[in-house]
């Protein structure tokens, strides 16, 4: 978004396994502020609630992040409509 | 070409006559089945819930067996995988692959199982005498998956 621009960017943020339990929640929707564009930016963002956010998506801990259900990385966009989720990494098979 | 993610169990034989069915191209077929051991990390496992993203994981497995395909010369591939509740002795996960010869199966079937390891989005949750506890990825894992690279 353009820093001028008004519109509210809504995303739909979801989380799995062991991280679904330590926040309480499998998914919640949040109004982005203007300045998070990316997924490092997201992720910063919701670190800075503190407490088990802070610890948990602290920089170094295996976390994996998927925007719209395809793996992403510090730098894929997020903007209005997305779905983003967090997740421990992955241990099916 | 098929994914499917269920509660149900499946029939390995069932599969692998369907697969095959009609389809006189296919010389030979490999199948992976994984099952629930009652031990890991050293701790008794009483039963294991596997929790997945549903439209990731469909999604993701595809993503699989479409590279799979691109490698091999494969005339088939099926991967299906459980979710919920699974005790010791129950099957967890099957890969089949059919193809004209043995080489393509075997390790589009072997490659199957460690990108699904490393990239589908399922997570288990072991229930042990000490408690509940969330598996921890494996290293092993993903050095089984880069080999691939």
């Amino acid at each position: 978004m353009k820093p001028n621009d008004s519109r509210i960017a809504t995303i739909q943020v979801l989380y799995f396994a062991r991280l679904r339990e330590v926040f309480g929640r499998d998914r919640e929707r949040v109004e982005l502020p203007g300045h998070v564009r990316d997924v490092a930016g997201l992720t910063a963002w919701l670190r800075s609630r503190g407490d088990v956010w802070e610890r948990e998506l602290a920089s170094g801990k295996p976390v994996r992040i998927a925007v719209n259900q395809d793996m992403a990385a510090a730098d894929t966009p997020v903007g209005n409509g997305d779905e983003v989720a967090f997740f421990p990494p992955v241990t099916g098979g | 070409m098929a994914v499917r993610v269920q509660t149900e169990d499946f029939d390995v034989g069932a599969e692998m006559v369907a697969m095959r069915h009609g389809n006189a191209k296919i010389g030979a077929i490999a199948s992976f089945v994984g099952v629930v051991r009652d031990l890991n990390e050293g701790a008794d496992v009483a039963e294991m819930t596997l929790e997945h993203y549903p439209g990731m994981t469909e999604k993701a497995l595809e993503k699989i067996v479409a590279e799979a395909r691109a490698r091999w010369d494969i005339c088939d591939a099926l991967v299906v995988h459980r979710v919920g509740t699974l005790k010791p002795t129950d099957q967890i996960v099957l890969v089949v692959v059919a193809s004209g010869h043995r080489g393509e199966a075997f390790q589009a079937c072997e490659f199957l199982m460690d990108y699904l390891k490393t990239r589908a989005p399922f997570w288990k949750k072991e229930k042990t005498a000490e408690g509940a506890r969330w598996v921890d990825a494996r290293t092993a894992d993903d050095t089984a998956a880069d080999r691939w690279s």
